[in-house]
């Protein structure tokens, strides 16, 4: 028996949720008293390799091969099954990333195992009974799952645990899989990337507009936020519907769901459709003329006053704590 | 071409969500139903367009009981051709999905819609499942989607960006935002949809590999702590030092 924990690098590196989901492993693997193995299929070098390791992998299968730059569930959840079965793993855990949405529930099928996707937290085992806590209802509520299935898959929502070093020597195994060319069915044509750095699934910081910011040349003012403060902007649905803001931004039940440690929401009402897409934000900070705002209820911190007067000045309040540190 | 788009029914986006039975159940009481946005406003708008391009045939997919069929009327009158009901408690994703995958073997299509997820449970597996099921392609959370023949060109979300695929056909896809632009029914669908047809199935022999145990709602906040608005130095002070989230 084993936990198999599946990351992706991005670009050769690992970033925040490979570390939470091998933690995450690693604890479901001390729960359990196995071994906790982790699978990358992607071109990290040694160094970034061994780094899983420091949070608690035993043994770390890596796959190096350019057939991998493309992407297909398919083919990805057949050398993790081969991965899961060298290990003999029952738990299985990937990270709820766009890849992870997509492969783990082909894999959850081919291996006949439960699936809960978007944990939030570590798995209870009561009575024999394996229970996990996820969101439902879009963040209006949670749901504890039991898992019948004798093999078990869980995948991760970023942000959910603190990524956690002990001290550990990872064992580098390579995992050559016999995958040929053909049998990609899925082809990349192009990759379009979007610019700006941080990512708004990713990001720790969000600043978000509404359309209380009356038009898209006030924008700017949000973009500077997110640069001092080193986070991404984001923007209610109405603002993307009339293309002040790209659809990519769009947060909400129907848009992205969130995460962040801190989501500050300037000129936004804070409507139930909204709320279910942030409401997993560790901290809100709302900025909204009216005083009777509903968002008011969901903040942790608040300020009634005009955006356009009231960002600027806390811009300049940003500025000045950063470089103070 | 055949088109198979798969529905599910969820409460209003608008619905407080409350349970009972010592939050065990999820409280339908006077809760309004509707069909999944992301299968109603994408998946299933633009199997329609593809319908009226290219004179494919669209059948709508739901695992349920007989209440849904308000929604599956629905969905034929913003266009489908017909309809199969698989007449079975959907509570479980491998479950549905093994429904389907099974109908899918009785029945070929070309391509299986369906949406990114639920908004109730928000699994996003059924999708993935009939594929892995099937050993069918799939592709994932897709804002575009356009067929010539055999092939089909999507476009796939990815982090930070978009990755335009190209596929053959038969493969499965879930419908994210951007795919197409919602469609209200009007009077002329409506009619029309009385009269097409439902098959309703008995369930085929499957297993549920996960329930629910029990719910609950989020802690409510104790209301926000106010800040002078001529004063954002205090809530840069809150934030680093109280919340410490910079
Ligand atoms: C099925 C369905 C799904 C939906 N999904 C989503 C979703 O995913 N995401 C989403 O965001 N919405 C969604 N909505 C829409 C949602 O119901 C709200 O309409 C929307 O969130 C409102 O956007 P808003 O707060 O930007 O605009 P408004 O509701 O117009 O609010 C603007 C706010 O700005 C404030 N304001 C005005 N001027 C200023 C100023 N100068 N300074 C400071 N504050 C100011 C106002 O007091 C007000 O609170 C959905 C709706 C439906 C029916
Ligand atoms: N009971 C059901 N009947 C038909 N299709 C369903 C059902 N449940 C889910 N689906 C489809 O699967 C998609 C993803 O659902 P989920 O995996 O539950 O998030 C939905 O958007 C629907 O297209």
């Amino acid at each position: 028996m084993s936990v198999l924990v599946f990351v992706e690098a991005s670009e050769g590196k690992f970033k925040k949720p490979a570390f939470e989901a091998v933690t995450y492993g690693a604890k479901i693997a001390a729960m359990l008293g196995v071994e906790t193995h982790a699978l990358c299929i992607d071109e990290a070098d040694e160094a970034e390799l061994r780094s899983l390791g420091d949070y608690g992998a035993n043994k770390l299968w890596f796959v190096k091969n350019e057939l991998f730059k493309n992407f297909d569930p398919l083919v990805f959840s057949k050398v993790i099954i081969q991965a899961e079965a060298q290990t003999n793993s029952d738990v299985l855990v990937l990270i709820q990333s766009y890849n992870g949405k997509a492969i783990a529930p082909v894999l959850a099928a081919k291996l006949r195992a439960g699936l809960v996707s978007g944990a939030l937290d570590l798995p209870r085992i009561e009575n024999n009974s394996f229970l996990v806590k996820k969101n439902v209802f879009s963040g209006k509520a949670s749901a504890t799952y039991e898992m019948h299935s004798a093999k078990k898959i869980i995948s991760l929502m970023p942000n959910s645990i603190i990524p956690e070093k002990t001290v550990n020597n990872v064992e580098l195994v390579e995992l050559k899989p016999e995958i040929a060319d053909t049998d990609f069915k899925i082809k990349i044509k192009e990759v379009v990337k979007a610019s700006g750095t941080t990512t708004l699934s990713d990001a720790e910081i969000v600043i978000s507009g509404g359309r209380g910011l009356k038009g898209p040349e006030n924008w700017a003012m949000l973009e500077e936020m997110a640069n001092i403060l080193g986070g991404a902007t984001a923007c209610s649905r109405p603002v993307a519907d009339i293309h002040w803001r790209p659809h990519t931004e769009h947060v909400g039940q129907t848009g992205i769901a969130i995460r962040p440690n801190l989501y500050i929401a300037i000129g936004i009402s804070g409507a139930i459709q909204h709320l279910a897409g942030v409401n997993g934000s560790k901290v809100m900070v709302v900025i909204n003329k009216d005083p009777e705002a509903p968002f008011f209820k969901a903040a942790d911190y608040g300020i009634v006053g005009d955006a356009l007067e009231v960002v600027p000045k806390l811009n300049e309040a940003f500025r000045k704590f950063k470089l103070g540190n | 071409m055949k088109i198979l788009v798969c529905i599910s029914k969820t409460p209003d986006t608008t619905t407080k969500v409350s349970f009972t039975d010592n939050n065990t159940k999820f409280n339908s009481d006077r809760v309004q139903f509707i069909i999944n946005p992301y299968d109603e406003w994408y998946a299933l708008v633009r199997a329609i367009e593809i319908k009226e391009k290219s004179n494919a045939h669209v059948t709508i997919m739901n695992v349920g009981g007989a209440d849904n069929d308000v929604i599956i009327r629905k969905a034929l009158a913003i266009g489908g051709d017909d309809a199969v009901r698989i007449d079975a408690e959907a509570d479980d994703a491998f479950f549905v999905a093994d429904q389907i995958a099974q109908f899918l073997k009785t029945e070929p299509y070309d391509i299986v819609f369906v949406g990114k997820e639920t908004i109730d449970y928000n699994g996003s597996q059924v999708g993935g499942m009939i594929a892995g099921l099937l050993d069918l392609s799939f592709i994932s959370l897709a804002s575009k989607l356009d067929v010539d023949g055999n092939t089909a060109t999507l476009e796939r979300d990815i982090p930070g960006g978009k990755e335009i695929v190209t596929v053959q056909t038969p493969f499965v896809v879930s419908a994210s935002k951007g795919m197409a632009e919602a469609r209200i029914p009007n009077m002329r669908g409506i009619m029309a949809a009385r009269t097409k047809p439902v098959k309703v199935l008995p369930a085929f022999a499957s297993e549920r590999l996960t329930s629910i145990k029990q719910y609950a709602l989020p802690k409510e906040k104790a209301g926000p702590k106010m800040i002078p608005s001529d004063n954002p130095e205090e809530l840069v002070m809150l934030l680093h030092n109280e919340a410490k989230v910079i």
